[in-house]
C-alpha cells in the first residue's frame, strides 16, 4: 500500500485545479450531496440537452478524492447520456471498491481513483459526487448522503 | 449503600514521571500500523487502556459475573460488591459527599440526556433559558434543543473568540433570573480550551442557575473535586479516562438528583411494583433502570486506581510539556495553521494545512502509523464559527513521550511531500 497508489498526480492536479468548478445558472437539474461523517458537502449542476449532459458543475468544498473525484466526474459525464453515465458509474464504482478485480477498461483518467480501493474509509470520498450526480439526474433536485 | 464522606487525597506521585514506563502498560501501543509502530494521537477521542483495567476486567468475567442485587448466591453478591465498591471507587475520585450522588451511565452522551430529560424537562417553561457555549460538543447541544422543543424554553449561546475562548463578558451578560440552568465544557473536545468553569460556576449560582459541566475531556487531565467546584452535575465517559467503552458517570447533587422523578422504568429502579403503585428505588438505583454494565464499572474503577497510582497532577504536567514541545515544532510548519490558542489548553492541538485537506492528512498520517482524529469533531458550531469543514486534531495522553512528537512532525513533512 504506497500512497502514490491514492495520491497519484492526476488526483493531486485535479484537486488543485478542479474543472468545471462552480455552478451553471440557470440549471435544468441540481443536487447536493453531504457526507455526514466529514461533513463534506458538494453540489453538482446540470443542463441537459434532450436526454444528454450538455453542461455539468460541481461545487463545493471537500477533500482531494472527493474533489478530485468530482473534477475528473464532470470531465468524464460531459455530453453522455443518462445510460452511458448509469454504465461508467458502475465501472467506477467497481474500481474504487473490487480490491481483486482488474480496472475496466474505458475508464480513462477516472482509472486513477483506483487507488482509493486500498483505503475504504476513502470511498466515499470518491462516490459522493456520482451519487450527487445520480440524483440530479433521477429527481432534478434533491439532497442525498453517503450515509 | 452511603459512604463517609472523605477529603480529597493526596495525588503527589513518589518519582517523577516516567512515560517511557507507563507505555509498558498499554499492550495496544506495541501493535504496528501499516508496517510502523502505532504513534496513538487520538486519546482526546478514546484513550486505550492500561493492563491493570483489562485485567480487572479479565478477573470480573473470570470469577465473579453475576446480576446485580438480585440474588442470594455468593457470585450474585461478589458481583454486587464489585460494582458497589466501583461507585464508591468513583466518589472518592472525584469526592462527592456520597455514593447516592453517583449514577453510572453508559457515558457523557447519556448523563446529560438524563439531566435534560429527567431535571429539565418536567421543570422548564417558556421564557427559562438553557446557557451554553459556543464550544460545547454536540453531546452538550442536541439534548437541550430537545428541551427547548419539549418545554417551550429558550436555548442561548454565548460566543467564543477567535482563540477559541469563551468570552466571559458575554457570558455573564447572559447570565440573567431567567437562566434556570448552565451546560458548559469544562475542557472544548474540538480545540482543548479550558473554560473557567469555577468562575462560571460561581456566577451561575448567583442568578438562581443550576450547573452541569461536561467533564469528558477534562477529567483525563486534571484532579476534579466536584464539592471545591461547586457544580450541580458532572458527567463523564469511562473510555476517556482510560477505562472501558459503555460506561460513564454522572455526578448529581443529591438534593437535586432525589427531588428528579426517575428517567428510565424497569428492573433495578424500583422498591415495589403493583399494577395500581409502583414505587422507586433509592438513589442512586433510582436512575439506573435494567441490567448495568457491571464489568464496566469495574473497569472505570481500576482506570483510576491507575491513574491515581500515576498522578493526575503529574499526567496534567507530562502532557503539558507535550503540549508546549508539539505547539513549538509545529508553529515552524509552512502553512499550518492553528485552530484554538487558548492560554488555557489541554493536551490537545486543531490544526489545518494550507492545501490539504484534514482528511487527506488523516490518511497520510495513518499511513505513516500516526492515529489522529480529523473531521468536526461533533462541534459542527465551532467549525463554523472559524469557517472550515473540518480540522486535523492531535491529542495527548499519559502514554504519550517526545517520540510521538516528532513522529507527528515527520508524518506532516512526508504530507507536505506528497501533496506538493
Amino acid at each position: 500500500m504506497d500512497l502514490k497508489d491514492l495520491y497519484r498526480d492526476v488526483i493531486l492536479d485535479h484537486n488543485r485545479n478542479p474543472r468545471n468548478f462552480g455552478r451553471l445558472e440557470p440549471a435544468d437539474a441540481h443536487a447536493d450531496g453531504h457526507n455526514p461523517l466529514c461533513g463534506d458537502r458538494l453540489t453538482v449542476s446540470l443542463r441537459m440537452k434532450g436526454d444528454l449532459i450538455e453542461d455539468v458543475r460541481f461545487d463545493g468544498k471537500g477533500c482531494a478524492i472527493s474533489t478530485a473525484s468530482a473534477s475528473m466526474m464532470t470531465e468524464a459525464v460531459k455530453g453522455k447520456s443518462k445510460r452511458a453515465v448509469a454504465e461508467l458509474f458502475g465501472k467506477v464504482h467497481s474500481a474504487l471498491t473490487q480490491q481483486d478485480a482488474a480496472v475496466e477498461p474505458g475508464l480513462g483518467k477516472l482509472a486513477a481513483l483506483s487507488g482509493v480501493r486500498e483505503f475504504p474509509a476513502r470511498v466515499k470520498c470518491a462516490t459522493l459526487c456520482w451519487h450527487t450526480l445520480n440524483a440530479a439526474l433521477e429527481r432534478g433536485t434533491a439532497t442525498v448522503s453517503t450515509e | 449503600m452511603a459512604a463517609t464522606p472523605s477529603p480529597a487525597r493526596p495525588m503527589t506521585p513518589a518519582t517523577p514521571f516516567d512515560a517511557e514506563r507507563v507505555r509498558r502498560d498499554f499492550p495496544i501501543l506495541e501493535r504496528s500500523i501499516n508496517g510502523r509502530p502505532l504513534v496513538y494521537l487520538d486519546s482526546a477521542a478514546s484513550s486505550q487502556r492500561p493492563l491493570p483495567v483489562l485485567r480487572a476486567v479479565e478477573a470480573y468475567e473470570t470469577h465473579s459475573h453475576a446480576n446485580v442485587h438480585r440474588g442470594v448466591h455468593a457470585l450474585s453478591q461478589a458481583a454486587t460488591e464489585a460494582f458497589e465498591g466501583a461507585r464508591e471507587r468513583v466518589r472518592q475520585f472525584i469526592n462527592a459527599r456520597s455514593t447516592r450522588e453517583i449514577i453510572f451511565v453508559r457515558g457523557t452522551t447519556e448523563a446529560i440526556n438524563l439531566v435534560a430529560q429527567a431535571y429539565a424537562r418536567p421543570r422548564f417553561k417558556p421564557g427559562d433559558e438553557i446557557l451554553i457555549t459556543g464550544l460545547e460538543h454536540h453531546a452538550n447541544i442536541v439534548p437541550w434543543q430537545m428541551v427547548c422543543e419539549q418545554t417551550g424554553c429558550t436555548l442561548k449561546v454565548a460566543p467564543i473568540d477567535q482563540r477559541g475562548e469563551l468570552i466571559l463578558d458575554e457570558f455573564l451578560r447572559l447570565l440573567s433570573p431567567r437562566t434556570a440552568l448552565v451546560a458548559i465544557a469544562h475542557v472544548s473536545n474540538a480545540l482543548g480550551t479550558m473554560l473557567p468553569v469555577k468562575r462560571i460556576i460561581d456566577s451561575a449560582h448567583a442568578v438562581g442557575a443550576v450547573v452541569l459541566v461536561d467533564g469528558a475531556q477534562a477529567i483525563p487531565h486534571t484532579p476534579i473535586d466536584v464539592r471545591a467546584l461547586g457544580c450541580d452535575f458532572y458527567a463523564f465517559s469511562g473510555h476517556k479516562l482510560y477505562g472501558p467503552t459503555g460506561i460513564g458517570v454522572l455526578y448529581g447533587r443529591e438534593q437535586l438528583l432525589a427531588a428528579m422523578p426517575p428517567w428510565q422504568g424497569g428492573g433495578d429502579m424500583i422498591l415495589t411494583v403493583s399494577f395500581e403503585k409502583t414505587t422507586y428505588n433509592d438513589l442512586p438505583w433510582k436512575f439506573e433502570a435494567g441490567t448495568p454494565n457491571i464489568s464496566g464499572a469495574v473497569g472505570l474503577a481500576a482506570a483510576m486506581d491507575y491513574l491515581e497510582g500515576l498522578g493526575l497532577t503529574a499526567i496534567g504536567a507530562h502532557e503539558q510539556k507535550l503540549l508546549g514541545l508539539a505547539t513549538a515544532q509545529l508553529e515552524r510548519i509552512p502553512g499550518l495553521k492553528f485552530v484554538g490558542t487558548a492560554a488555557h489548553k489541554a493536551a490537545v492541538i486543531s490544526f489545518t494545512m494550507e492545501g490539504i485537506h484534514p482528511h487527506d492528512l488523516g490518511t497520510i498520517l495513518d499511513h505513516e502509523g500516526v492515529a489522529i482524529r480529523t473531521g468536526h469533531h461533533c462541534a459542527m458550531p465551532v467549525m463554523t464559527f472559524f469557517g472550515i469543514p473540518a480540522t486535523a486534531r492531535a491529542s495527548f495522553g499519559c502514554y504519550n513521550t517526545e517520540k510521538d512528537v516528532a513522529a507527528l512532525v515527520s508524518a506532516l513533512g512526508k504530507a507536505r511531500e506528497v501533496f506538493g
